[in-house]
């Protein structure tokens, strides 16, 4: 055989043919992610004007979460409750879900796409959904009816990115599927700036603080509203996670291994409108983590998308706390999320590109 | 059991669809594939070569006639590059893809497929290695394994050896011949070198154009007058003796290039016309 098949022993890694468990299931990264997140989360929730002990938080959280299990003598006030219960814990929520919908959308499309240059703001979904849901708002529509809305108008902006960027002959390509996105989300940009138009006075404040992005008035409700497609949506994309390696091949050759490239490509774009759709309803247009999580997760965990799925939800739930901690603790008046995610997010892409242009990230 | 694993039977396709269906790209084919054989496809850019494949894969239908395929096919794509850098193991795990349920992740059973495939092309040592830091051979190899893990009976393989540098390509024709003979598997490749045709082929189809073509067992498909039509070059078919084996091979001729003057050689070494 040719010398060019003799594995070259500087770069080999050594190969042990019976792994351990954990290193073969690839669970060791999630988890720690996993407690990273539930750390993270606790510490927030003593993040603010109030100040609040670590260990406090956490009892009452236990408390919260086993409610049959009071102690006699509560440790906690009744204002560390409410403070805890009404106010931080239904935020925190908000932005780890939110957090864990954009990263499981992001490193879905990008394996779907062929790309690791997209993200639910680049292909139209998150100006669809956006469209969807200030057009709830105009007509008044709240709760599961904006997000049905959102769900419609970016899947609908999702298929028009997807149609455009087939024309291109040869198939999906990547400067297309960009292009296309471009086009297709100023297109919906501008449909959101009709509803600006023409809504009234009382109406418009809400709306415009709405798009910039934010966590702000979370409650139980928003909570759910998130929850659900979260949950639904998520678990089935953790279900298609190793499908997406095979997806990530050429069509053809996706076709030729067994895959029914068109139905699973579909699914994946209404799980990922869902996903999006939720995410938009609760704090409107967070842009970037979609895109820029992915990457993190593919650095911690490798290209295997059975491995990039979980850590790229987990790492997007710790993303947007900490961006959401930012937001209501740096400044008096509270700064949107989505600008500071914008803000973070495009210096980082802007290095992740530099530091891996040339070495597989994109080479058409 | 029969002893054929394609059967083409007056197969005529054309890209489009009703009376506003492009030009005809096959008419009236009609091939056999003998099971256990090296089948290669030649003919020039734009005969059908690849639609060929399409068909066989079923990813294109046939305006009309059949197309019988006996066993399961495993597909080794031209040369490409992956989005992501997966290691050699995942790739060829993605060959389980048809054994694995939708909503299922490989088990133990598809790993161990994958490892074998990946030992019966002698490249385990590679496994760990991500798989877009391969030399195009290596690349190749690994798509080979894929190809097996699916638990194929016929491989089909377009332009494998297209992108290769010369050693790599004679390494892929040698599993090629391998693969068929030792283990018999059917291998149908599609290819623009009618001397690799030559050299690892059991039969030969020409793709002349629609309505046209030949098959038949490579020695004497091969001929100098089937290739100077096909081609619409000359090719000369020599043979020699190398460590005791008579070898024949195709050779074009490049008549249009001019003939080089012929050089002399100066007193100091260099050469003047």
């Amino acid at each position: 055989m040719s010398d060019e098949l003799v594995v070259d022993p500087r770069t080999s890694a050594p190969i042990s043919f019976e792994p351990s468990f954990l290193d073969r299931s690839g669970w060791v990264m999630p988890l720690l992610l996993g407690g990273a997140l539930l750390l993270a989360m606790l510490l927030s929730l003593c993040l603010g004007a109030y100040p609040l002990p670590f260990l406090k938080a956490a009892q009452i959280v236990g408390h919260l979460a086993l409610p049959w299990v009071l102690p006699e003598n509560p440790p906690w006030t009744v204002e560390e409750l409410i403070v805890v219960q009404v106010i931080r814990l239904p935020r925190v929520l908000l932005a780890t879900f939110a957090g864990l919908a954009l990263g499981l959308a992001g490193a879905a499309l990008q394996g779907m796409m062929r790309n690791p240059l997209v993200g639910p703001d680049l292909v139209g979904v998150s100006s669809g959904a956006a469209f969807g849901g200030v057009l709830a708002m105009l007509v008044g529509w709240t709760f599961f009816g904006m997000v049905g809305m959102a769900f419609a108008m970016g899947l609908l902006a999702m298929a028009c990115t997807f149609g455009l960027s087939h024309l291109v002959r040869g198939g999906v390509q990547t400067m297309a599927l960009i292009l296309a996105g471009v086009f297709v989300g100023a297109f919906f940009t501008a449909l959101v700036g009709i509803v600006q138009y023409v809504a009234d006075n009382v109406q418009l404040p809400g709306i415009v603080y709405w798009l910039l992005g934010s966590f702000v008035g979370a409650d139980k409700g928003k909570v759910a509203l998130i929850a659900v497609p979260v949950f639904l949506s998520g678990s089935i994309l953790m279900l298609l996670r190793w499908r997406l390696n095979v997806l990530s091949l050429s069509d053809l050759d996706a076709q030729s291994l067994g895959v029914n490239v068109r139905r699973l490509r579909w699914l994946i774009i209404a799980l990922v409108s869902l996903l999006i759709a939720g995410q938009v309803a609760v704090s409107g247009i967070v842009g970037w983590i979609g895109l820029v999580v992915p990457h993190v997760a593919r650095m911690l965990v490798g290209p295997d998308h059975r491995r990039v799925l979980p850590a790229s939800a987990l790492v997007g739930a710790l993303f947007s706390l900490g961006l959401d901690n930012i937001a209501r603790s740096v400044a008096q008046q509270e700064i949107p999320v989505g600008i500071l995610s914008a803000l973070f997010g495009t210096p980082m892409i802007a290095v992740l590109f530099w530091k891996t242009q040339g070495k597989g990230w994109n080479r058409e | 059991m029969s002893d054929w694993a394609i059967q083409l039977q007056d197969v005529t396709f054309a890209y489009g669809t009703g009376k506003s269906h492009g030009p005809w790209v096959l008419q009236g084919l009609d091939a056999r594939v003998t099971k256990g054989q090296v089948f290669t496809i030649l003919g020039p850019n734009g005969r059908g070569k690849t639609t060929l494949l399409h068909l066989l894969l079923r990813t294109v239908q046939p305006t009309s006639g059949t197309i019988q395929v006996h066993g399961r096919i495993g597909f080794v794509p031209q040369l490409f590059q992956v989005s992501f850098p997966y290691t050699v193991l995942d790739m060829v795990l993605m060959g389980r893809a048809r054994h694995v349920g939708l909503f299922s992740l490989p088990s133990r059973q598809d790993e161990a497929a994958a490892w074998a495939a990946l030992e019966r092309m002698g490249i385990a040592d590679l496994a760990a290695r991500p798989f877009d830091q391969l030399s195009g051979g290596q690349r190749q190899l690994v798509i080979f394994a894929r190809a097996l893990a699916t638990q194929a009976e016929i491989l089909v393989l377009d332009e494998p050896t297209s992108a290769l540098d010369l050693k790599n390509q004679g390494t892929i024709l040698e599993w090629m011949a391998r693969l068929s003979h030792d283990t018999g598997l059917t291998v149908i490749c599609t290819s623009h070198h009618p001397h690799h045709a030559l050299a690892v082929a059991d039969e030969v189809l020409l793709l002349f154009g629609p309505g046209e073509t030949i098959q038949g067992p490579a020695g004497q498909v091969l001929s100098e007058p089937h290739l100077e039509r096909l081609y619409g070059t000359a090719l000369r078919k020599v043979a020699f003796e190398h460590e005791g084996r008579t070898v024949q091979t195709l050779v074009p001729v490049y008549a249009g290039v001019p003939e080089r003057q012929p050089r002399h050689e100066r007193h100091d070494g260099l050469l003047t016309q």
